[in-house]
């Protein structure tokens, strides 16, 4: 019976860290039409670097953010000089991004070599907390609230502000958003700027739980893949479904048919592509 | 000319063991020809039906591991060769029937899935595939009694392959169907309206370009006497990608550059760079930025220029095609 | 015998046609944009599914043929925008079109240029529309005049019973549309030709009868004095 609430924890984190991982994707997905394969690179960016900072004695938290800062300036980078040229070859996007995250990876491998880095859970959240009459590792329900948090306040930035009808003008119809005078270019680098932070973040929450190791990338972005994939490109809801959805079909198809975990995984994502392309929440045919 | 720089070409092929030295090079130039291969098939897909698949990995994967698990069940190559082959070209069709859901982007994320699940058999599902350890065959095969033992004869063996390949390819291109398959690429609905089916040109297009990645995929079986989920990674699919739109997408030659430099900096270059794969990355990027269409038709195009000294456009070679077809 | 015949129902771009073109005449459909009458062109050739209603080819019924069958039951059609295939010659482009309809679309053995029967009928189609010295020329290096006689020399190939020409002059300067309304003026009676067209002056003098969409219905047809007399039409239409 604990085992499988067990797995059902380590479901929920997974799902709030696929969540952090997933959103950025799924805005670049929809506004920019880009699968941005260097998104995994972020996610293990944004850790390596936070392993650098808490080594220099910087807190975890300002560590976090820093980090998701320094991929974002990365990203913002990347965009406006390499995306920028490539304007509407999508495919020639998704190579480029492909290219760039082999090339992460080695800057990777050679600033922290090839040993799993681990970083420590933050002290104020170690331990264990009850619930329910259970006990559940605080750290995990740290995470599970700070995708909710998270959640909302991205759900409130696309519902409530300015910025956020643009982003979803944008999504639903970008040569609209031109001619209504959205300067479609620059929100370009914004959505592509947060989701880098949002990756580089997750990456440094998730480290207590993962450890940081070359690899890291290639592993979580096919999940992310399948979030968006499944919950619907564009989608703030389908992203947040679509990655509890992963966690635990990761989760529990690992532990009850290990032998097929991917395919537990990546079978229906083939089945949503196949028969609802737009994802269980989008709106875009992809 | 052309006629006197093909056989120039094939000399030049047909003598590598001699005047390249050591075997390392050999062998190098043999994993050039099996790779060529692969991206010639990957080709048919990406360059003639504006098909990009980055899936191809996993039936490239499909012939090596039931190659090799035919073998050890102590069958003759001939028949491995065979049924190796049928079932990559039934999983084509599966792949197929499954991808051709969806266009342009959709379609790419498809064979990401069907890679994927490939992958994910490979790697997992132990008692079949035995892994991360991956399955060992015993030896190469001795067609007509020659043993392709040694580098310089698996070397020639390769050749052989590599050039019906090429001859293959050739003849498709030149064809009807050749010439219907790159139609459904440019303008799929108009293909469409005057009469073609260009569900099932693509359906075939998918199969005859899996036949040749299975080719590819024995052939690696053999040279490595090994096959490991490596082979069916993601990252694999994308190498071949690679080598396709790094060489040029419209030709017959530009698969065969790109395998040859992505080959090349993967062995040689991590001979004297230790980060290999940022290399092979940068190339990558600097490529799609700055000759879009590919090295063959991009260094084709500056030639030009520097000779005429009027620029001259040529179509880039990658556009995702959102054409939605009526069944 | 009928030429066309069609009845929707619900179909909102769509509302209710009842079209009829009888064998060998020229109809005309006119209305502002946003009308359907493209919409109308991709339900006959079978880009669109009605939602209600039949379409009759000839007395068949060929409401639920693939449109990939409709050209080889003879259908044909042009773009109101140029969908031609830009890598190629236009000797190359009038071949694909030749060749959709032969069993040899299908081979891949042999080389397509070597098919000479094949090639010299698309020479002959060219020189129809008066561009057989520029055969060889690629595609990309033609004017948009000679491009949209490219469009419809790729209809002509197939030797179509009915013939579909959506905004044929669109775009085109004073000397090409005339050069244009002359090749049409030149295909035989047994071709039925039904056009949609903006260009009132070009088009009238073409027209025999003259359909008048709006907002996905006909409004009216009749004669081309019958429907300039007509008030509704001229509202509609002509914005009095």
């Amino acid at each position: 019976m604990s085992l499988w609430l067990l797995l059902a924890v380590n479901s929920i984190t997974l799902g709030g860290l696929l969540f952090l991982l997933s959103a950025g994707f799924s805005l670049i997905f929809g506004l920019m039409r880009i699968p941005n394969l260097t998104h995994g690179s972020f996610f293990m960016l944004g850790a390596y670097l936070a392993t650098s900072l808490i080594a220099r004695g910087v807190d975890f938290w300002t560590a976090a953010v820093l980090s998701g800062l320094g991929v974002a300036l990365f990203g913002g980078i990347v965009e406006r000089l390499v995306l920028r040229r490539l304007p509407g070859a999508e495919l020639a996007q998704v190579l480029v991004t492909l290219g760039l995250s082999f090339m992460v990876a080695d800057v990777c491998l050679m600033v922290w070599t090839g040993d799993p880095i681990r970083i420590a859970t933050p002290p104020v959240l170690r331990g264990a907390t009850s619930a329910l009459g259970l006990s559940f590792p605080t750290y995990r329900l740290a995470i599970s609230l700070i995708a909710v948090v998270f959640a909302v306040a991205l759900w409130a930035l696309l519902d409530r502000t300015r910025l956020g009808a643009m982003i979803r003008a944008g999504v639903d119809d970008p040569a609209m958003a031109r001619v209504c005078g959205i300067r479609v270019s620059q929100l370009f680098t914004i959505v592509f700027c947060l989701g880098a932070w949002l990756a580089g973040f997750a990456g440094v929450i998730g480290g207590p739980i993962l450890s940081v190791y070359p690899g890291l990338d290639g592993e979580m972005l096919p999940l992310a893949l399948v979030v968006v994939i499944l919950g619907g490109s564009g989608s703030l809801l389908g992203s947040f479904m679509g990655s509890f959805i992963v966690g635990f079909l990761y989760n529990f198809g690992q532990a009850m048919f290990p032998e097929l975990a991917y395919v537990v995984l990546f079978l229906p994502m083939l089945v949503v592509l196949v028969v609802r392309p737009q994802g269980l929440f989008g709106r875009a045919a992809v | 000319m052309k006629r006197f720089a093909l056989a120039t070409a094939l000399v030049l092929l047909a003598t590598v063991p001699w005047w390249v030295r050591g075997t390392f090079y050999v062998n190098i130039a043999s994993q050039i020809l099996l790779y060529a291969v692969f991206a010639l098939g990957v080709n048919v897909l990406a360059g003639y039906a504006g098909l990009v698949s980055l899936g191809h990995a996993g039936l490239f994967g499909i012939a090596a591991y039931t190659g090799a698990k035919i073998l050890a069940g102590g069958a003759g190559h001939l028949a491995v060769d065979v049924a190796a082959l049928a079932t990559t070209v039934v999983a084509a069709g599966v792949f197929a029937v499954l991808a051709l859901r969806g266009t342009g982007l959709g379609f790419v994320m498809i064979t990401v899935a069907l890679g994927q699940i490939v992958w994910g058999v490979a790697y997992r599902w132990i008692s079949l595939t035995n892994g991360d350890n991956g399955i060992s065959i015993t030896g190469r095969p001795s067609p007509f009694g020659l043993s392709l033992a040694s580098p310089r004869s698996f070397y020639w063996a390769t050749l052989v392959v590599f050039l019906a390949a090429v001859l293959s390819m050739a003849t498709f291109v030149a064809s009807p169907f050749g010439a219907s398959v790159r139609g459904t690429r440019d303008q799929p609905r108009r293909m469409n309206a005057l009469g073609y089916h260009v569900w099932m040109i693509r359906f075939l297009a998918f199969l005859f370009s899996g036949f040749w990645s299975g080719v590819a995929g024995l052939l690696y079986l053999y040279y490595n006497q090994f096959v490991s989920p490596q082979a069916v990674a993601l990252t694999a699919s994308a190498e071949a990608l690679l080598m396709v739109i790094a060489g040029g997408t419209g030709t017959l030659l530009g698969p065969v550059v790109g395998a040859a430099l992505v080959v090349a900096v993967k062995n040689v270059a991590s001979a004297y760079i230790e980060r290999w794969n940022f290399v092979l990355g940068a190339i990558f990027v600097m490529i799609m930025v700055f000759m879009p269409e590919g090295l063959v038709p991009g260094l084709g195009r500056l030639a030009r220029r520097l000779r005429v000294g009027a620029s001259s456009q040529a179509p880039a070679a990658v556009t995702a095609t959102r054409e939605e077809v009526p069944p | 015998m009928r030429g066309l015949e069609k009845r929707f129902g619900g179909l909102r771009v769509t509302a209710a046609v009842d079209l009829s073109v009888e064998p060998g005449e020229r109809r005309l459909i006119i209305g502002p944009n946003g009308a359907g009458k493209t919409t109308l062109f991709n339900l006959i050739t079978g880009e669109l599914s009605p939602d209600g209603g039949t379409i009759n080819l000839f007395d068949t019924d060929i409401t639920r043929v693939p449109s990939r069958r409709r050209a080889h039951l003879g259908i044909g059609r042009t773009y109101q925008i140029i969908t031609l295939f830009p890598r190629d010659t236009l000797l190359r482009n009038v071949t694909l079109s030749l060749l959709a309809l032969t069993r040899l679309r299908w081979n891949p053995f042999v080389r397509l240029e070597t098919q000479t029967a094949l090639v010299e009928r698309a020479r002959v189609v060219l020189s129809r529309v008066g561009l057989d010295r520029l055969a060889d020329r690629p595609l990309a290096e033609t004017s948009y005049g000679e491009r949209r006689r490219v469009e419809i020399a790729l209809a002509l190939a197939q030797s179509p019973r009915v013939l579909l020409l959506d905004e044929p002059f669109a775009g085109l300067s004073i000397e090409e549309r005339r050069d244009l309304r002359a090749l049409v003026a030149g295909i035989p009676r047994d071709v039925t030709i039904v056009m949609i067209e903006h260009d009132m002056d070009t088009a009238l003098d073409f027209a025999e009868r003259i359909s008048v969409l709006h907002l996905g219905e006909v409004v009216m047809e009749g004669t081309r004095a019958e429907v300039v007399a007509h008030p509704r039409a001229r509202e509609i239409y002509l914005g009095e």
